[in-house]
């Protein structure tokens, strides 16, 4: 009884702790992501990390020159730092044709060693390297302060005027922000101004990340204006939804971050980077349309369906072959095929068993005895309709391009499984309905059947 | 120089070298920014080979850099090539959570194990050249002999890839795996970098000695060395600031590569600033000297030629005197003796002056008829009026223009060319 209270008591403090923990992280994460997904749709994620970077000396020159941690200062000269990350970035690029790359690489490096001295020299009163590589995400609860009677972190009164501000930003300015992520030149023709709102979106980076800076730590910073957007990226074609989707990606990584820190005995901003890259991880396999497996099993799908098609045009190729031979009278004879020889048509490729599969499960294959097999109606239907294809592709070519006749077949050999019903029939209009192709062989006629 | 100054200062300038070297043709194959992702990248695996061990191993560590800052590489190509993510986000993707995991590591590390092992991690991220030892020499020395001779073996191979790849591979070079080379070059740079510079920082070491040798020169030769001179210069002032002053040796190294880069940035002769600041203001004088002559041909044309003198309100448009440009332009032609004005008011072509005015409208009409007749679809329009053909246009394409202009007598505008209305004074 005593030390199930005792248990119940430590839990939660833990729970008070960690929950402050993760609502100061969500809270930064999620003004960072926000901002991250026109970082990212503008080819701009790295000016992101740059700024962040840079900003450092912007902080460490405001108490330099002021002699506080105030916070005004402190945006001030952040502010002041960042966009000037994104001026002399420039600047550097057009003025002394530095790479774009480099000139970034050399602007947000030069700043931050400069801020890292800066810091280094006044001596670890407010400001300290760790707590901007790090932030002090493990500790925001030992700073707290009584807001309405309740007792908040202390980095949330920052924090969230700066998440008031991002959504406050993002709503205003939507229809130009979306405009000028998009199609930049199509804003500056219509009259928007694409510079005017670059420096704004850049200022609203610096002052977010300046927010997180203290609180959350560089780290996340660079990690949460960059990874969440790219994991809404993958999952959606839709800026409202990528932007839903990257905070609720930024929020996640801060409660399983600081829970997985927790447990890990370990640094909650670090780990909230981690999250949120193995949400990215996850997302680059499963994605439904962007994401590797659904890439993979397209890819396989396509190659299945070109394989079994292979298989169905030589089964059809061979019964016109077996019909221009004499036949007994009244007796239809069926061409048929072994399976090496299927499996031959279609190159060897490792899916070719899986392909005659698939053929004879759509009834598209029968079975002829054990090892031979032939078309079934409806696989003589789709022979006729891919070889028509490919004939009249070769007529096609015969007819617009200047190719020697031994050069028609392999394109058409490619082009024919692209090509259905309503393409077949333009090209048979466009060539006057051809009942012979280039090699003087009969073009089957719309619905398989052979004239 | 006590031996510890020594020790370290070589190391330093020789990790300088050695970077500024390799450096170069990361920046030439806009590379630069891969070098910092593989940095981040490096954290994780020398935490990583940390808690392997058990104890600071320092070339187990770089080797678990190495491992984990090429598997960084790796993702960031394979998330460009396999997915819609784009190239900048997939480096900020790997850098960033790289790090994070680096962090997490160490912190877990930290907070686990024994005081003593915690600095080694620690001087890592921004770090401690002061620590080198001969070893470690030893082991810049060895890395930086290899990239040397596979920079002087594959010398051919790395510029043609490093200027134009597209060439490269269409010539049936093997540009991907030269590409390869170039990377584990600037891997093995990056990692012989993190304990000395930090790996916040030790992209920097690859990109500004070499943008700042950039400035000097335009031949590759020049450039690699120039750029390793500048390299060593930065890591040995560096290494002396840090120790003199007491700061942190990354930021130290980055800043005085970063003085290097402002000097050539402003000073350099052909590229720098100071000289881009000069040849504008020469060619905004060049184009103000042309107008003003091109307004007096006017008006001297106004009036059939019949006189060679001309008050001066006569030429400027609203004809109310001349705006400030014209003015000085007026001044620098007169001091050229291209311009008389005997009494105020009133100017006068000299001889040389006649044929400059000549010339510059017999320009401006070529370059009206030019961009007449191509509709203004060139790709290298000439500045309006100066005398810019001889080095923009080729002969041959000059003497279509002059030639057609000659043949039909007049100018796109319908007027009289110059000089076959000789009116001259």
């Amino acid at each position: 009884m005593h030390t199930g209270l005792l248990a119940a008591e430590f839990g939660s403090e833990f729970w008070a702790t960690d929950l402050q923990t993760i609502v100061v992280g969500a809270t930064g994460n999620a003004a960072c992501a926000i901002l991250g997904c026109f970082l990212l749709l503008r080819r701009m994620s790295l000016l992101g990390d740059a700024v962040s970077h840079s900003i450092l000396a912007g902080i460490a020159a405001a108490f330099l020159l002021t002699g506080t941690t105030s916070i005004v200062p402190m945006f001030a000269g952040a502010m002041v730092a960042g966009v000037l990350t994104a001026v002399l970035t420039q600047a550097l690029h057009s003025l002394g044709r530095v790479p774009e790359d480099s000139s970034m690489g050399v602007v947000f490096t030069s700043m931050f060693a400069v801020g890292v001295i800066i810091i280094s020299q006044l001596g670890r009163v407010h400001l300290d390297t760790d707590c901007v590589l790090y932030g002090r995400l493990d500790t925001v609860s030992l700073e707290t302060t009584v807001v309405a009677g309740y007792l908040v972190p202390r980095a949330l009164l920052s924090l969230v005027p700066v998440l008031a501000a991002t959504l406050l930003f993002v709503s205003l300015l939507w229809k130009e922000l979306k405009i000028t992520s998009f199609d930049p030149q199509l804003a500056t023709a219509a009259g928007f101004s694409a510079v005017g709102v670059h420096y704004l979106l850049m200022t609203m980076v610096a002052t977010s990340t300046v927010a997180s800076l203290n609180s959350v730590g560089a780290i996340v910073v660079v990690a949460m204006l960059i990874v969440p957007a790219a994991t809404a990226h993958l999952l959606s074609d839709r800026l409202s939804t990528m932007l839903i989707i990257a905070v609720a990606a930024s929020v996640t990584a801060a409660i399983f971050g600081c829970v997985w820190a927790r447990v890990a005995n370990s640094n909650a901003a670090g780990m909230m980077a981690v999250v949120a890259g193995l949400q990215f991880g996850a997302v680059v396999l499963v994605a439904p349309r962007y994401g590797l497996l659904s890439k993979a099993i397209h890819n396989v799908r396509l190659t299945l369906r070109i394989l079994s098609e292979d298989v169905i045009a030589m089964l059809y190729r061979r019964e016109e072959n077996v019909e221009q031979s004499p036949a007994p009278a009244g007796e239809r004879r069926i061409a048929q095929a072994t399976r090496s020889e299927c499996l031959e048509a279609t190159g060897g490729h490792w899916l070719s068993g899986l392909a005659l599969a698939v053929l004879r499960r759509r009834g598209e294959l029968r079975a002829l005895g054990s090892d031979s097999f032939a078309l079934t109606d409806s696989g003589r239907r789709l022979g006729g309709s891919l070889v028509r294809a490919h004939r009249l592709w070769e007529s096609y070519l015969d007819a617009n391009f200047d190719l020697p006749a031994d050069h028609l077949h392999e394109p058409a050999s490619h082009v024919e499984h692209y090509i259905g019903p309503a393409l077949q029939d333009r090209l048979a209009e466009s060539l006057d309905r051809p009942h012979r192709d280039p090699h003087g062989r009969d073009i089957p006629q719309s619905g398989g059947e052979q004239k | 120089m006590g031996y510890n100054t020594l020790v370290v200062l070589t190391g330093a300038g020789l990790l300088g070298a050695c970077s500024g070297m390799v450096g170069s043709f990361a920046v030439l194959r806009k590379r630069a920014l891969m070098g910092d992702a593989l940095a981040h990248a490096a954290l994780p695996g020398v935490c990583l080979a940390f808690v392997a061990l058990g104890e600071r191993h320092l070339p187990a560590m770089l080797l678990g850099a190495l491992l984990t800052g090429l598997l960084g590489i790796a993702l960031v190509t394979g998330l460009r090539y396999g997915t819609r993510i784009k190239e900048d986000a997939a480096i900020g993707i790997v850098l960033s959570v790289f790090y994070g995991a680096g962090i997490a590591l160490s912190r877990s590390i930290q907070n686990t194990s024994t005081a003593g092992s915690r600095a080694g991690l620690e001087s890592y991220i921004l770090g401690k050249a002061s620590g080198m030892i001969i070893g470690d020499i030893a082991l810049i020395a060895a890395a930086s002999l290899a990239c040397l001779s596979l920079v002087l073996l594959l010398y051919k191979e790395f510029k043609i890839v490093a200027f134009d790849p597209g060439f490269a591979s269409a010539q049936g070079w093997p540009s991907f795996q030269i590409d390869l080379a170039l990377m584990a070059m600037v891997a093995v740079t990056v990692v012989i970098g993190l304990p000395a510079v930090g790996v916040v920082l030790v992209a920097a070491l690859l990109i500004i000695p070499a943008a700042a040798a950039r400035f000097w020169t335009d031949r590759l030769g020049t450039l690699l060395g120039l750029s390793a001179a500048m390299g060593a210069i930065t890591g040995a002032t560096g290494t002396l600031l840090s120790s003199r002053l007491g700061w942190a040796a990354g930021p130290s190294i980055v800043l005085s590569g970063t003085a290097l880069f402002l000097v050539s940035l402003v000073a350099s002769p052909k590229r720098g600033v100071l000289h881009r600041v000069r040849s504008n203001l020469d060619l905004a004088k060049a184009t103000a000297d042309a107008k003003l002559l091109r307004a007096i041909h006017s008006a001297l044309e106004g009036k059939g030629f019949a006189t060679s003198r001309i008050p001066v309100n006569a030429i400027s448009r609203s004809g109310r005197g001349l705006d400030r440009g014209a003015q000085q332009a007026l001044g620098r032609l007169k001091r050229a003796e291209l311009i008389l004005e005997d009494e105020p008011g009133t100017i006068e072509l000299t001889e040389a002056g006649w044929q400059a005015a000549v010339d510059a409208v017999w320009n401006y009409r070529v370059w009206e008829h030019m961009v007449d007749a191509t509709s203004g679809a060139v790709s290298r329009i000439p500045v309006l009026g100066v005398d810019p053909f001889s080095e923009t246009l080729s002969a041959a394409e000059l003497a279509i223009y002059e030639s057609a202009i000659q043949a039909e007598g007049r100018d796109p505008r319908g007027r009289a060319l110059p000089g076959m209305t000789k009116g001259a004074p």
